[in-house]
């Protein structure tokens, strides 16, 4: 998995690339930890180019929303792939996350 | 029950990507598609993590997979260690409605699996924790 992250507006986006799974979820959770330690509180994690995540993946991006929401802040998704999208679905994350088809959109949706 | 083939590995995340390489080799071998294939490896991982995670409780141990078709030519995973007798279907599935704040963080991964399956059926045999996750070759 690959990371790349930059500030647009007032938004981090947030790229993850490739597999999110029991190895590589620790690098995700600890990238999304070390930009809120550094004042970021407003996420768009883009996950056009990712093609598959579990449910290690998945307890990451709770345990960040988790302490996102202590500070006011969010994250929201854009890009999502079908597999990434269905994995989403059967585990009830489109309903707790708001998801957009792009960044642009989802910059669009802030606050 | 006809074996396709099979592996057998330290119970260790770092043999993580080792057992889902072995799994996509089967599973492609089989000829299902992309979709398909993903949706295998995933639970798949799920099973996996599971045993690394809480099967030998510390002192380390053995998974094994082996590629199967039934007698339906239904494609099958079983999955094995011998661990902690441990039916990983007693899970309890997680509150899918529930909100961020309220929402635990356990329980997801074998709910996937049970979702993404045809079927899955666990038993403890001859000291083994075996299960099995089945794709039906019709779909």
């Amino acid at each position: 998995m690959e990371i790349a992250a930059h500030k647009e507006k007032n938004a981090f986006v947030v790229s993850a690339k490739g597999r999110i799974d029991a190895v590589t979820a620790p690098q995700f959770e600890n990238s999304l930890f070390g930009f809120m330690s550094k004042g970021e509180n407003i996420f768009i994690i883009n996950f056009a180019h990712l093609e598959y995540i579990s449910s290690a993946g998945l307890r990451s991006i709770l345990a960040t929303s988790k302490k996102l929401k202590e500070i006011k802040g969010e994250m929201l998704f854009a890009g999502l792939q079908d597999p990434v999208k269905e994995v989403f679905k059967i585990s009830g994350f489109h309903s707790i996350f708001r998801i957009f088809a792009t960044d642009e959109e989802a910059l669009a949706n802030i606050g | 029950m006809k074996v396709l083939s099979q592996i057998r590995l330290p119970a260790r995340l770092e043999y993580l990507h080792k057992g889902m390489d072995f799994v996509t080799f089967c599973a492609r071998g089989q000829g299902f598609n992309q979709k398909k294939i993903l949706e295998i490896e995933l639970a798949a991982e799920e099973a996996l993590v599971n045993i690394f995670n809480y099967a030998y409780k510390g002192r380390g141990g053995d998974v094994e997979i082996i590629c199967k078709l039934d007698k339906n030519e239904n494609f099958m995973l079983e999955i094995s260690d011998t661990g902690e007798p441990f039916n990983v279907l007693s899970v309890a599935d997680p509150d899918i409605s529930a909100d961020i704040s309220e929402r635990h963080l356990g329980g997801l991964g074998v709910f996937l699996m049970k979702k993404l399956m045809d079927d899955v059926q666990y038993r403890y045999k001859g000291n083994k924790n075996i299960l099995r996750l089945i794709v039906s070759k019709k779909k």
